[in-house]
């Protein structure tokens, strides 16, 4: 009936996983309670769950990655206090076992369901607007990739109280995750969480491909478009072609941990390298996944900010499709240290390093857009600021390890940690707090506190090098990564100075929770009514803040770049169109819930080997999908006297504003 | 930015940086090498560092200069809001990463080469020959030509090349001795090869740098290199050692065991590295003897 779970796999051993198997269950069931009290759950089912207006996906998106942030950044918390006393004699106060699921619930996390949600989220809120459309190609699939990605995170959620979570890393490693040498269920865990939520965004990568090539508005020739919509036609564009090698690689996996194969294994030809190689061949698309989308966040703030067109769009352009066909031929880096023969080496190091071209170009066309321009410091431009500092460091030692003869002597180093937390932090993370500050008014109406995101700025650009900064010296000091215990008395200072930017990044976290209440809570004071609070140049900023739902009433003919800011230049922005129609829109579904409800089943089932329940779980989302393919009835009219109800509201508020909210 | 705030954001980038570079002197680094391919890494790192500055400061310069001088408040600065592109700068921004590039990707090219760890170091000393073997969670060395083997602790001569072949018993590892340079996966059913050299006496941290299970972070050896009298004494002295290693014996040592003892080898089981090697060609870990435990997960700890 229940596989191979018993009461044993609760975890109630562990003081910390204690606390989480009787934590969560008391958090969700007060919730639930609270919502249920309140009567608010028939609203979040109807106005929510089931939506398929991409502003309020893109929301929940971003939700459940900063939820999943936290937990991610708990794990890391844990192990940097782990290492900053686990030297010699002392043995911390963590497992081996307990830190290694630790660091591989990190990575997965902060990857998969911190970064990828965050990112997806913010396209989804912004992508539709920039192009002008009323939503993206597919609504009711871009639910279901919603809820497949919050279930994949569910999983990795319960892994804490029931079971284990994998102990072989975030990319999996062979065959050391085999069941012989891994017989729990962690890396079950692992592998189904990841193989659920690359489902989702394979879909979403379809999804958001077709938006951007099929639904622009009239006018918007593809070298006209924002910046911030060709990373994200690059990034979908990578996400459909090298996720398929993830889902072949634990796909593979799969078979050999359940029908005993032998893809990755030590024996009968199975070959660990198989993996390495597969696995990477998603894995390098994967980081430029994340960052890329940043880099267009980037583009967006330092135009806007700097009051100014981007400087050399055509090479900003060039450079993001070159970084999308490079990262396609880098993955053998991973694995300098396999023993390949030196031209291998040589062609895949030089290809490394060809990357940091148009990255380089990136960067100073960045410059050059700040150059003669009257730039505006509010807080997206500081993050803009510490990105482009930080990231050139981050950038000159992934060349480093790009040359093989150097990677012998840093790969699985913390030297390779600091690199990438480099690219990452800087690259991708700090583009995304860009991103949430600069779109959120358009979501809300109103701005986020200046004044505790400034706080929170500097938190993390002084924590950031001081978290970070020590592990590059770790690492030219011989240190390996993913140590739970170390018998090296020279290490632990700069460990522990790790520990410390750590903690301030944790104050860096709490400001931005400040920022967050104090933005809700002053609203009225930084409410913006006409809908462009930063005196933008693109679509998005033409309508109000919050958009209605059919975002454009009436579909705006483009006649070049930056056209928002053109037109406002000429005095064509915010004129009353002549008339109004009707404007068809996809109803809401519950399509996306029940998938993600029969997904998570089919996973813990998996997980467990409780087949009943795996089949069950299977023939819910098939079915879900047959009865959703048969359902025409998917669409609604907003009447045009609607429409225009809606948009005299909004003439009446940009009145009131008067236009005097420029600075 | 005012200025002040500016001053603040180079602090907490330069403190640091300033820690990296003293911390980066101590002894025991990869930056302080003891043999010759350690060296030349090092050298190539310094370099590849060097010639990336290139960019890296001019672009630390721009973003204090554009951020002050284009900011909001100064009105005296030029602004050209429809400025969007120069052929001269962008010709110019190309080039010189491409530049950059095509200079390591020449240096990356020679080096690469020059260091392949497969390549046997030039020496007028014939090389020492070692079969290291990773095991859960120790290292075996063997010196074939001696017929003495180790645990856990590496003995070589000084100014004498070392040849190592590499395999694992189990899963995957790397193995590492970071002041004598490169490092190289140890892999079951495969063998890779590394040369290096020690040019002083001494002793180095060697180290497995791939998580390979609970007992990982303990998996690191002394790696002693003696002048060459003293090396020959010392492999006189293992040769008279009482305890031999047999199969038995290395079946015993096969299994997830944490910190084996250093013990010293006089006999070897004739092929016994091919052997481990050669296991894993057919059917499963368990025809080797020994290894029956289903997990790795030790109750230690």
């Amino acid at each position: 009936m229940f596989g191979r779970l018993t009461w044993d796999s609760i975890q109630t051993h562990d003081p910390f996983l204690f606390m989480a198997t009787i934590g969560m269950p008391i958090v969700v069931i007060a919730l639930i309670a609270v919502l249920a009290y309140f009567k608010k759950w028939g609203y979040l089912w109807r106005e929510w769950f089931t939506s398929v207006d991409h502003k309020k996906i893109g929301f929940m998106y971003i939700i459940l990655g900063l939820i999943m942030m936290l937990r991610g950044f708990v794990d890391a918390i844990m192990m940097r206090a782990q290492q900053a006393v686990a030297e010699g004699a002392n043995h911390g106060y963590l497992t081996a076992d307990h830190f290694s699921q630790i660091f591989s619930a990190h990575g997965t996390i902060m990857i998969i369901f911190a970064a990828m949600p965050i990112f997806i989220g913010l396209m989804n809120i912004a992508v539709p607007l920039q192009i002008g459309a009323r939503d993206v190609a597919f609504p009711a699939l871009n639910s279901v990739s919603l809820w497949l990605t919050i279930s994949a995170s569910l999983l990795v959620m319960v892994s804490l109280s029931i079971g284990d979570f994998s102990t072989a890393g975030w990319t999996g490693i062979a065959p050391y995750f085999e069941k012989q040498y891994s017989p729990d269920s962690g890396v079950d865990y692992w592998t189904w969480a990841l193989q659920l939520s690359g489902v989702g965004t394979t879909l979403t990568g379809i999804n958001f491909f077709v938006t951007i090539i099929k639904m622009r508005a009239p006018g918007l020739k593809l070298m006209r478009m924002p910046l911030f919509t060709w990373t994200a036609l690059t990034t979908n564009a990578l996400i459909v072609l090298s996720f398929p090698a993830l889902t072949v690689a634990l796909f593979l996996l799969t078979l050999d941990r359940y029908l005993g194969m032998n893809f990755f294994t030590n024996v009968l030809g199975g070959n660990v390298m198989l993996y390495n190689n597969i696995f990477w061949m998603w894995g390098h698309p994967e980081v430029y996944i994340v960052i890329l989308p940043a880099f267009g966040i980037f583009s967006e703030v330092v135009a806007t900010f700097s009051r100014k067109q981007i400087f050399g769009y055509h090479s900003l352009v060039y450079a993001t499709a070159v970084i999308m066909i490079l990262s396609f031929t880098v993955w053998l880096h991973h694995f300098f240290t396999m023993g390949n023969s030196v031209d291998v080496n040589i062609a895949f190091g030089i290809a490394t390093m060809l990357i940091a071209i148009p990255t380089g170009v990136k960067v100073f066309d960045w410059l050059f857009t700040m150059y003669r321009g009257r730039i505006h410091f509010a807080t997206p431009m500081y993050w803009l600021v510490a990105f482009l500092v930080m990231f050139v460091v981050g950038g000159m030692t992934g060349v480093l390890m790009a040359i093989p003869p150097i990677d012998y002597l840093v790969h699985n180093s913390v030297f390779l940690v600091a690199h990438f937390h480099n690219m990452l932090i800087p690259g991708a993370l700090f583009g995304y707090f860009a991103g949430l500050i600069y779109w959120f008014p358009k979501i809300f109406g109103f701005k986020l506190d200046e004044r505790w995101g400034k706080i929170s700025f500097w938190g993390w650009a002084i924590g950031f090098p001081t978290a970070f900064f020590p592990l590059y010296v770790l690492g030219f000091m011989g240190m390996p990564r993913r140590m739970w215990h170390y018998d090296n008395p020279a290490w632990q200072p700069l460990l522990i100075v790790a520990g410390i930017g750590t903690a301030i990044i944790a104050c860096a976290f709490a400001a931005m929770a400040i920022q967050a209440y104090m933005s809700v809570k002053n609203r009225k004071k930084n409410v913006d009514l006409t809908g462009d609070p930063w005196n933008g140049r693109t679509l998005e900023w033409s309508i109000p803040s919050p958009p209605p739902v059919y975002n454009f009433a009436v579909i705006p003919t483009v006649e070049g770049r930056d056209s928002f800011w053109t037109d406002k230049e000429k005095g064509k922005a915010y004129v009353r169109p002549e008339k109004y129609s009707d404007i068809h829109m996809p109803k809401n579904v519950p399509y996306g819930v029940w998938i993600g409800i029969s997904a998570f089943f089919f996973g813990f089932a998996m997980i467990w080997y409780m087949w009943w329940l795996a089949i069950l779980g299977l023939i819910g989302a098939i079915t879900t999908v047959i009865i959703a393919a048969n359902n025409d009835d998917n669409e609604y009219v907003i009447p045009a006297e609607e429409v225009k109800k809606i948009e005299d509201a909004h003439f009446e508020r940009l009145a009131a504003a008067g236009g005097k909210q420029h600075e | 930015m005012r200025k002040k705030s500016f001053g603040r954001f180079l602090t907490s980038i330069g403190l640091p940086l300033a820690l990296l570079l003293f911390s980066s002197c101590q002894g025991g680094s990869l930056l302080d090498p003891k043999g010759p391919i350690g060296s030349q890494e090092k050298s190539l790192i310094l370099i590849t560092f060097w010639l990336m500055l290139i960019v890296a400061i001019p672009v630390f310069a721009m973003v204090i200069w554009f951020s002050l001088r284009y900011r909001e408040s100064n009105k005296k600065a030029t602004y050209k809001p429809e400025w969007e592109g120069s052929l001269k700068i962008e010709t110019v921004i190309w080039l010189v990463p491409v530049a950059i590039i095509a200079i390591l990707s020449y240096l990356t090219w020679v080096k690469t080469t020059d260091l392949d760890p497969y390549r046997p170091i030039q020496s007028t000393e014939a090389p020492l020959h070692v079969e290291v073997v990773s095991l859960d969670w120790n290292w075996l060395f063997i010196y074939p030509d001696e017929n003495i083997a180790t645990v856990n602790k590496l003995i070589i001569p000084e100014g004498r090349p070392v040849t190592f072949d590499l395999t694992s018993a189990t899963v995957m590892t790397s193995f590492f001795i970071p002041q004598l340079g490169s490092q190289i996966y140890a892999m079951a059913g495969m063998v890779t090869h590394l040369n290096l050299e020690a040019d002083s006496p001494g002793t180095f941290l060697g180290e497995n740098m791939e998580y390979s299970g609970n007992g990982y972070a303990s998996m690191h050896f002394d790696t002693v290199s003696l002048p060459n009298d003293q090396f020959s004494a010392w492999v006189q002295t293992a040769k008279s050692s009482t305890n031999s290693l047999t199969l038995a014996q290395f079946n015993h040592m096969n299994n997830p065991l944490m910190d084996i003892p250093v013990t010293t080898y006089s006999q070897v089981e004739p092929g016994l590295f091919d052997h481990i090697v050669h296991s894993f060609d057919s059917g499963s870990d368990m025809s080797m003897p020994g290894k029956t435990m289903p997990s790795q997960k030790m109750t230690t700890n």
